[in-house]
């Protein structure tokens, strides 16, 4: 087998890869999901589970311990099989809250601190970091075994540089297809199809090896058993401790690992797929440990002794001659390796760039939250996390020599996830679980791990001084690494676990009992617990009323999620409400649902921070905590809403009745329209035809007739305007009219206005106040009419204003596009019965003001002013009559268009 | 206001998933039981044997859980789970 | 001379009238507001009211029924001009009581053999 074609054979598959994870993206962004959605595919994501731990480890820990390798699945298919306990609850949470890693989870479910965030990174970073130079060592292994076997074609590159390129390998991969969106919900499609490719492709070569070497070397399954049970190797007893103990460190480990939480959760598309994964992930892991033993004793036999049994799933197909059949285990190990790495990073990625990348970037910078790339900033903290994460395990392999057993790093990293357990099953399952209690048991646990178990691990007076090891911390006997208060008589491994998790949970309880929880965490806890209750889940997290604009939070969105995402959003939620337009009422749940999203992308502590800042430091109130409370909250919200409704109806009903009495004044004002206009034009016609009756008898002084023959004129020209006044409304009213627009100056109009009223009752002096700088306004307009409208309001207050020193206000004031000219007198005003009456035609209020008028004025007055695309308005409340005149400062074609659509119709 | 009572005898179908997700319950519990008892052989039985008992029990869950599964993943046919909640 | 007493708030149509009347040999005087018609009439005793029906103050009808209301003037003639014309008016003011109703404008020529038949001349 000559080396190059193996690295070509590896290259080739990466390129493969490439095209699957790009194909499968591309069919996501389309839209097209049908069979990203399936089943399968989530199952055979979930085994990267399996790493090159499992596919070299596995067979080398068979071969120095015996079965005890089967806890590392028995764990997870105990936990898979009882899946309605808690993965059904922690999926249910993952997609409820879009939770995008575990310290999001433990960050969001503890009142969004973002210490607890920062706190579970820092342990998945330094429990992971081991774990991806495990998997980098496994290549590398792998790579020098084939170069051991063919020295003279291949000169074996040296060992780091292997590792680099590989490293590299994985960052491009990662960062292409890891942060190629910053998706609602941190889903990556393309690499969760080449994850299950790689899953089919590992099973499919340890299968093959396994059946070659029953069928091929073991003669068969009885043979094989027999041989087995014939196997005697102290070494192979089953430690009872080490049994159980691992079996409940892997199933905490299936849970609480990242890339585990990743696909298991994050990744998750549908819930329903949980149910066929209950089994049939346990079958894949039954299927990839079938023939671990059988490999390891047939390994055992035939290798030269010395043999690393860590590689015995490559080394013996390659002594046996199978060249194909070592190329195949090549590529499964190569598979397990790349996968877990590229999950694992991704998932540290988000968590470093969500809770500590972020924060501090929007700490050092505040304003950031309101302005500035914020898409681009998140994206680039999650590819510098990316970079940093695997240099992080590549440093690792280089300075510990990849040196120590797969299994033993593989057991420390579990160990120290399985840290975030209580603190993670106690946040699901109970309320009273609180932020100092999460914090203190963590941190506790994370102390025992490292000093008894990761520390030590390096080797005595590597990390920690033998002295320590051998006499304990400052000398004191109980507190010795690997025999914590006396316990002197446990493996190291289990001694860690015990100790560490019962400190973190007596850690964790006593903290939750002593602490009392802040209302988001209150909010938060219920909202976990209670997971299931889809009732509660309606409105969440409590977003009082405070005074973010809508404009701003889109604003904020847009940057984070993208334009299109952010803008579709929104209008939806405008939509759910009933609201035309893209800005949503800021209702409590709306805001709640923005912040889910944007948390999907910075995590839920950084998006509640962002929401906050822009929302005025909004806190929680006594409100939001009934709605803890729940059902006494839904009903609240019903009646409120039963009581907007009636109110509404109440408004409804109102302004009925206001149009009802409006219409039964108007058909008694128009039933006495026709007496009206028969009185007004009677009395001129009266004094007409009696003083022409008696001039035409002929026989009066000419002084008399003179006299008499003014009183006809008089009366005649009163008749006259009278008729012009009622074709004037009429013409006004059918819109008839032809307005003469031109530029006019305001002040002049009064001026104009203010000469021709004053012959009306010339005997009344007026006190006239106004301000004239007000006035310089030049309007479009039409000013005859305008100034018409004027000499109306000003002649009524000459006639009706009481008052004995009458004064008349004039006020003009400009109110965006609007001109508002206001006319109040200091008389006795206009009774409220009587104000939404005066505008009909012939409302002439009472007879003891009649001057001549026939109470068309203010009819013709309201007809003009809707013609110049204003209003005439009685103002009340200015103690006397008051009128206020509205008109645009520039009347142009647009507004009378408009209006004659209006008229139209 | 309070949930209306829960009705004191169920409907066949109802009262049958619910003892189906006691199943699922009982499930892991029951899978660990068997897992330990290994433990008990003392060293009378090789790794021949013990494999195969644990390969056995292995086979076993997965098919119950195969078994259970289905059922479990229909839509809830009651509303409210008074037992969760 | 009997006394006619006007109760009109048009100035030009109550100098037509006390113009036409006067040449007849009717006193004549005039009130234009209603608010002080009755006590007009109480004052001048007049021999007959002529009497507008849309008036400041009081209105024709409520001069009509608090004149009719008083013994006194049970039987004092009264004649009502109106210029609204309407049948109901009319009615409204037989029923007070009215002695007289003419609509506006009216022939001269109407106006004064209608007085002299009310005033019994």
């Amino acid at each position: 087998m000559p080396f190059n074609v193996l690295v070509l054979t590896c290259l080739a598959y990466v390129a493969f890869l490439f095209v699957v994870a790009f194909v499968v993206e591309r069919r996501a962004s389309r839209g097209e999901m049908r069979f990203l959605r399936s089943p399968v595919v989530y199952t055979l994501s979930l085994s990267i589970y399996c790493t090159a731990w499992t596919f070299y480890g596995a067979v080398g820990s068979a071969a120095r311990t015996g079965l005890e390798f089967l806890t590392i699945y028995l764990g997870p298919t105990l936990v898979f099989v009882g899946w309605w306990w808690v993965l059904r609850k922690l999926v249910r949470i993952g997609r409820r809250q879009r939770v995008t890693s575990i310290a999001d989870l433990i960050s969001s479910r503890y009142g969004k601190s973002n210490l607890l965030g920062v706190l579970v990174t820092v342990i998945a970073v330094v429990a992971a970091t081991p774990y991806i130079a495990l998997q980098l060592q496994s290549v590398t292994l792998s790579f020098s075994v084939f170069a051991q076997t063919t020295p003279e074609t291949w000169v074996m590159p040296d060992r780091d540089a292997t590792a680099i390129w590989v490293a590299a390998g994985l960052a491009l991969f990662t960062i292409l297809f890891g942060t190629r969106n910053l998706d609602a919900k941190e889903q990556h499609h393309g690499i969760v199809m080449a994850i299950a490719v790689e899953a089919v492709v590992k099973l499919v070569a340890l299968l093959a090896v396994g059946i070659f070497v029953v069928w091929g070397l073991g003669g068969g399954p009885v043979a094989m058993i027999e041989r087995i049970e014939a196997y005697t190797d102290p070494n192979w007893a089953i430690q009872p401790g080490r049994w159980a103990g691992l079996i409940f460190l892997s199933a905490a480990a299936v849970i609480t690992l990242p890339r585990m939480f990743q696909v298991l959760v994050v990744e998750s598309v549908d819930e329903a797929h949980l149910s066929r994964a209950s089994w049939a992930f346990p079958a894949y892991l039954f299927a990839m440990s079938l023939f671990i033993l059988p490999i390891a004793v047939i390994g055992l036999d035939r290798m030269p002794s010395g043999t690393n049994p860590d590689m015995m799933v490559l080394t013996l197909p390659l002594q046996e001659g199978q060249g194909a059949l070592a190329l195949l285990a090549f590529l499964g190990g190569f598979s397990s390796a790349t996968s877990m790495v590229i999950v694992e990073t991704i998932a540290l990625a988000t968590m470093v760039s969500n809770h500590i990348l972020m924060p501090a970037w929007l700490w050092l910078r505040p304003q950031a939250a309101l302005s500035g790339n914020l898409r681009g900033a998140i994206l680039l903290a999650r590819r510098l996390s990316i970079i940093m994460v695997l240099a992080l395990g590549l440093e690792y392999f280089r300075l510990s020599g990849g040196s120590a057993a797969l299994a033993a790093i593989g057991q420390i990293a579990f160990a120290g996830m399985a840290q975030v357990l209580p603190a993670m099953l106690g946040g699901i399952f109970w309320r009273g679980g609180t932020k100092l209690g999460a914090t203190l048991g963590l941190s506790i646990g994370f102390a025992t791990w490292g000093f008894t178990l990761f520390l030590p691990s390096f080797g005595a007076g590597a990390a920690i001084s033998a002295e320590v090891l051998q006499n304990g911390l400052f000398g004191l006997h109980w507190l010795r690494p690997q025999a914590l208060f006396g316990s002197d008589g446990m493996d190291p491994l289990i001694h860690s676990i015990f100790w560490s998790l019962a400190l973190n949970i007596a850690g964790y309880a006593a903290g939750s009992l002593l602490s009392f929880p802040d209302p988001v965490e209150r909010i938060q806890g219920a909202a976990f617990v209670n997971a299931f209750d889809d009732e509660l889940q309606a409105e969440r997290l409590g977003w009082t009323h405070g005074q973010a604009e809508p404009e701003a939070l889109m604003n904020m969105a847009q940057r984070i999620i993208g334009d299109e995402a952010a803008i579709s959003f929104f209008e939806a939620e405008a939509r759910a409400q009933g609201k035309a337009g893209f800005l949503p009422d800021l209702t409590p749940s709306f805001l709640a649902g923005l912040e889910r999203n944007l948390a999907g992308s910075v995590g839920a502590a950084t998006a509640h921070a962002m929401i906050s800042q822009l929302f005025g430091r909004a806190t929680v109130t006594v409100e939001d905590l009934m709605a803890v409370a729940t059902e006494a909250a839904q009903i609240m919200e019903y009646s409120a809403r039963l009581e907007e409704k009636q109110g509404e109806l109440s408004r409804t009903a109102r302004q009925l009745r206001e149009v009802n009495e409006k219409l039964t004044q108007l058909s008694v004002q128009k039933d006495a329209f026709l007496s009206q206009i028969s009185h007004e034009l009677r009395t001129p016609m009266t004094s007409i035809r009696a003083f022409s009756e008696i001039l035409a008898e002929g026989d009066l002084p000419k002084a008399r007739v003179a006299e008499y023959g003014q009183i006809i004129h008089t009366e005649a020209r009163r008749l006259t305007r009278l008729l012009d006044d009622l074709l004037d409304l009429s013409v006004l009213e059918n819109g008839a009219v032809q307005l003469n627009l031109t530029l006019s100056h305001l002040g002049q109009m009064i001026d104009r206005a203010l000469a021709v009223s004053s012959q009306t009752r010339p005997e009344r002096t007026f006190d006239i106040r106004r301000d004239y700088p007000s006035e310089e306004i030049y309007l479009r307009t039409d000013a005859d009419r305008l100034v018409q409208v004027f000499i109306n309001l000003i002649s009524n207050a000459r006639k009706y204003c009481a008052s004995d020193a009458p004064v008349l206000r004039i006020s003009v004031r400009q109110k965006g596009g609007r001109v508002v000219v206001d006319f109040i007198d200091n008389g006795a005003g206009i009774a409220k019965d009587a104000q939404g009456l005066i505008f009909e035609k012939f409302a002439r209020l009472s007879d003891d003001g009649r001057a001549g008028g026939a109470g068309l004025g203010l009819a013709i007055c309201r007809e003009i002013m809707a013609n110049l695309g204003g209003t005439v308005t009685y103002l009340p409340g200015q103690r006397g009559a008051a009128f206020r005149v509205t008109l645009p400062l520039r009347m142009d074609k647009l507004v009378m268009e408009k209006q004659d659509a209006e008229k139209l119709r | 206001m309070r949930r209306p009572a829960a009705p004191l005898f169920l409907a066949r179908a109802v009262y049958r998933q619910r003892r189906l997700r006691d199943a699922a319950r009982l499930l892991p519990i029951f899978g660990f039981f068997l897992l330990m008892l290994p433990l008990m052989w003392g060293s009378a039985a090789g790794a021949g044997r013990v494999a195969v008992y644990v390969f056995g029990v292995w086979a076993l869950l997965i098919g119950l859980a195969a078994y259970v599964a289905p059922g479990l993943a229909q839509p809830e046919a009651d509303a409210q789970q008074p037992e969760d909640a | 001379m009997r006394q006619v007493l006007l109760i009109e708030d048009e100035a030009n149509i109550a100098e037509a009238l006390r113009f036409i009347l006067s040449r007849d040999g009717w006193e004549v005087s005039v009130v234009a507001d209603g608010a002080l018609a009755l006590a007009e009439v109480a004052r001048l005793r007049p021999d007959l009211v002529i009497l507008d029906s849309m008036l400041p103050g009081m209105s024709g009808l409520e001069i009509l029924t608090a004149l009719r209301a008083d013994p006194l003037h049970q039987a004092l003639p009264i004649l009502m001009l109106t210029a609204k014309g309407q049948l109901r008016d009319r009615e409204a003011a037989e029923r007070a009581g009215v002695s007289a109703f003419m609509s506006k404008p009216f022939d001269n020529s109407e106006i004064r053999a209608l007085v002299r038949e009310l005033l019994g001349a």
